[in-house]
């Protein structure tokens, strides 16, 4: 047991943090959910991908350096302690493109993934609907088979990015004959700016458009833009939904770097000892889930499979998160009050973390009946 | 890197528990603390055959160690069973001694090695001179006597010298003082411990001077502390898990509500998070690493308790029932070699933290 990289894995890392060293915005760019703040993130995107930075882990044929899940938590530690700015493409970077390179067709990778490496295309989801959330598996929203390809229609809502995106990925019902909900359900890939779709954004809780609602009028989908076998869609939605991906949803380094920046907040205002407690927690929840991290990817590695331990992670990060940024405007004082600032805008952020990807109430439920082995109840 | 046990480790924990599950450890626990150590000290011997304390002291001095990944482990089996004894104790004495001269470490290491010495070793004392400024405030100081003092306040809790674990049975007893460890000369009648298992014994100082204080040594007694304490929530959140699942109300299981599920995902989201922590300490074992593994062990640890105690209901809040062995233990151990707040003090303070 260590937890030494090898000199080749240091090498990797001394060559990203020279890269962002040299490359990473003096200032910090507009936020990314206005439309100022999404091209400039798109460009940023286009930046890291001219030097193959965008995707690491990825192959190198779609824009990656094969460079493995410990090299991508490493890039990942260096990428969030020089202060880079968030990932505008990562809806699709985190949870399309696993889907696409173990279901989608070599075409499909081939087009899809190439121009989402460089930020030219940016995806949103499109999970929910107004009567599908956690229970995502009532999901109304309809494919129906048409001459070469599919009709789309129905509404999804709180779509990430969706305001300023260029295409979505999501699950439709295809078979509404099928006996269970999760079955009938097909995956598919559309276009924002299709016809007959209406994307209409909806103001999160500072104002800003970061996600939306998608109305859907019998939008034309080819074939070639259906992942896996059509009725397959919740099987393929769900095959990576616990494994590497739950592990690359929110990377270790982000935290520590914002402990790390908590820190030094608490000092520069005096290193108040009623706030050491929480700042020391903050450093320790952080180091934990890198830990944490590393065993997981470790045990991935040697082909053992992660699945429900996902969302130990999950409720982990997004608390840790929330806490930690909560501490920060606490400190700030009568300024944390402030809508403009980094602590601000990341705290907004942070409120939404326990709800999306799957709410922590859903986790909890995971752990308890797949981890615990508890038996089953009412929701 | 390979941050995870190696199938050796694996089986050395195995190991362990099928040897603590076969000595009914609660009742062996149960005696230690009616002052009847001698299934306890049976205990010892065969855990020190599995070499157990041998990890924490070196080869030279008929050791395995120093291991303290392997000793993590064995520690967290350990504390699952409930094993009682000056355990934690045992390793900082192997650690402190293998730090003295060379004499001293031949004359008293291997003993401790073997399982036939028991140590003791009072944790350092509060850094500092005893707090004077209530005399200045005009407050009446305890010389005063409590006749003086004013309607409605109470005499202020000085911190008395630190008790040492099970001084009564263990046969080398130390004192850690400011100049020095010293081999206590003798020992005070013991006190009752929250939990029931442990018997805390004051030690006369000013003995033999044995070795210098070592912050080595307290990075092994935290470690191995926050190891234990990991077991003992891991026991209280398998018990607990075994409980909810048999007890029915209302006609179904107590554990299929979800106010009960979610308490659960939550004693077992802390306690895999200081997990990693532990390894993690025990691979570097500095100050800071092994002080985030103290806190957050033993938060989780405690929190597991505090979930056991309320989902089973009043029989969890008898002593008679064995989970009590845990829930004090776990009390216990938070407090033991670093409270929570000097574990995270240092973690902010610390120098060499790498995160």
């Amino acid at each position: 047991m260590d937890l030494e990289f090898s000199p080749a894995d240091e090498e990797f890392r001394a060559e990203a943090r020279r890269w962002l060293h040299a490359h990473v915005p003096r200032e910090p760019l507009p936020s990314l959910e206005t439309e100022e703040g999404f091209a400039a993130h798109r460009a940023w995107e286009a930046e890291l991908a001219a030097d193959r930075w965008s995707v690491v882990n990825w192959p190198e044929r779609y824009g990656g350096r094969d460079a493995g899940l410990l090299r991508w938590l490493l890039f990942e530690e260096e990428y969030w302690a020089a202060g880079a700015p968030g990932r505008v493409g990562q809806n699709g970077v985190q949870l399309l493109a696993p889907t696409l390179l173990e279901h989608g067709t070599e075409e499909q990778r081939a087009r899809v993934l190439p121009p989402m490496a460089t930020g030219e295309v940016v995806w949103a989801q499109a999970w929910s609907e107004p009567e599908a959330g956690s229970d995502l598996a009532a999901l109304r929203a309809k494919a129906v088979h048409t001459d070469g390809g599919w009709l789309l229609s129905g509404q999804k809502t709180w779509s990430s990015r969706a305001a300023f995106a260029d295409r979505a990925f999501g699950l439709f019902r295809s078979d509404p004959d099928a006996a269970r909900p999760h079955q009938g359900l097909t995956y598919l890939m559309f276009g924002l700016r299709a016809p007959g779709v209406t994307v209409r954004p909806i103001a999160r809780l500072d104002g800003k458009p970061a996600f939306a609602e998608l109305f859907l009028d019998e939008v034309f989908v080819p074939d070639e833009d259906v992942i896996g076998a059509p009725g397959q869609g919740w099987r393929i939605a769900m095959s990576t939904a616990g494994d590497e991906r739950g592990l690359m949803l929110r990377s270790p380094g982000r935290f520590l770097a914002a402990a790390r920046g908590l820190e030094e907040l608490w000092r520069e205002r005096g290193g108040e000892p009623s706030a050491r407690d929480r700042v020391a927690d903050a450093l320790i929840g952080a180091r934990a889930y890198q830990l944490f991290t590393y065993a997981a990817a470790c045990r991935h590695l040697d082909g053992e499979a992660v699945g429900p331990e996902s969302s130990l992670n999950k409720v982990h990060w997004s608390e840790l998160d929330l806490a930690l940024h909560e501490t920060a405007l606490d400190l700030l004082g009568p300024e944390g009050e402030q809508a403009d600032t980094d602590w601000a805008q990341r705290y907004v952020f942070a409120l939404a973390g326990p709800v999306y990807a799957g709410a922590n109430e859903i986790q909890r439920d995971i752990i308890a009946e797949r981890l615990l082995g508890l038996p089953k109840g009412r929701r | 890197m390979r941050f995870r046990l190696d199938v050796e480790q694996r089986a050395f924990a195995a190991s362990l528990d099928a040897l603590l599950t076969a000595a009914d450890t609660p009742r062996v626990a149960r005696a230690w603390g009616r002052g009847e150590p001698a299934a306890g000290q049976a205990l010892w011997s065969r855990l020190a055959e599995a070499g157990v304390f041998a990890l924490a002291v070196p080869e030279a001095y008929k050791g395995l160690g120093p291991r303290p990944v392997e000793l993590a482990v064995a520690f967290v089996e350990l504390g699952r069973h409930a094993v009682p004894g000056p355990l934690v104790e045992t390793v900082t004495a192997a650690v402190l001694l293998a730090g003295s001269g060379p004499g001293t470490a031949e004359r008293l290491l291997p003993a401790l090695a073997s399982g036939e010495t028991l140590a003791t070793v009072t944790p350092p004392g509060p850094a500092g001179p005893p707090p004077a400024r209530e005399a200045e405030a005009g407050v009446p100081g305890p010389a005063e006597g409590p006749r003086r003092r004013p309607v409605g306040t109470h005499a202020p809790h000085l911190p008395e010298a630190p008790l040492a674990l099970d001084g009564d049975t263990a046969t080398l007893r130390l004192t850690w003082e400011r100049d020095g460890v010293r081999r206590s000369p003798g020992h005070g009648p013991a006190r009752p411990s929250l939990d029931p298992a442990r018997r805390l014994t004051p030690l006369t100082p000013g003995g033999e001077l044995l070795a210098a204080p070592s912050p080595t040594a307290l990075a092994w007694a935290r470690l191995a502390t926050a190891a234990q304490a990991l077991g003992v929530g891991l026991a209280l959140l398998d018990r607990t898990v075994a409980h909810v699942g048999r007890r029915h109300q209302f006609g179904v299981p107590v554990g299929s509500f979800q106010a009960v599920k979610h308490r659960l995902a939550d004693a077992k989201i802390a306690l895999e998070f200081a997990r990693p922590l532990l390894f993690g300490a025990a691979l570097t074992l500095r100050p800071a690493d092994v002080a985030a593994a103290k806190a957050a062990a033993c938060e989780a640890a405690y929190a597991t308790a505090r979930t056991a105690l309320q989902l089973h209901g009043a029989i969890g809040y008898t002593a008679e029932y064995d989970l009590s062995l845990w829930l004090g233990k776990a009390r216990a151990l938070r407090t033991a070699w670093g409270s929570p707040q000097e574990c995270r003090a240092l973690v902010v303070s610390a120098r060499d933290r790498r995160w």
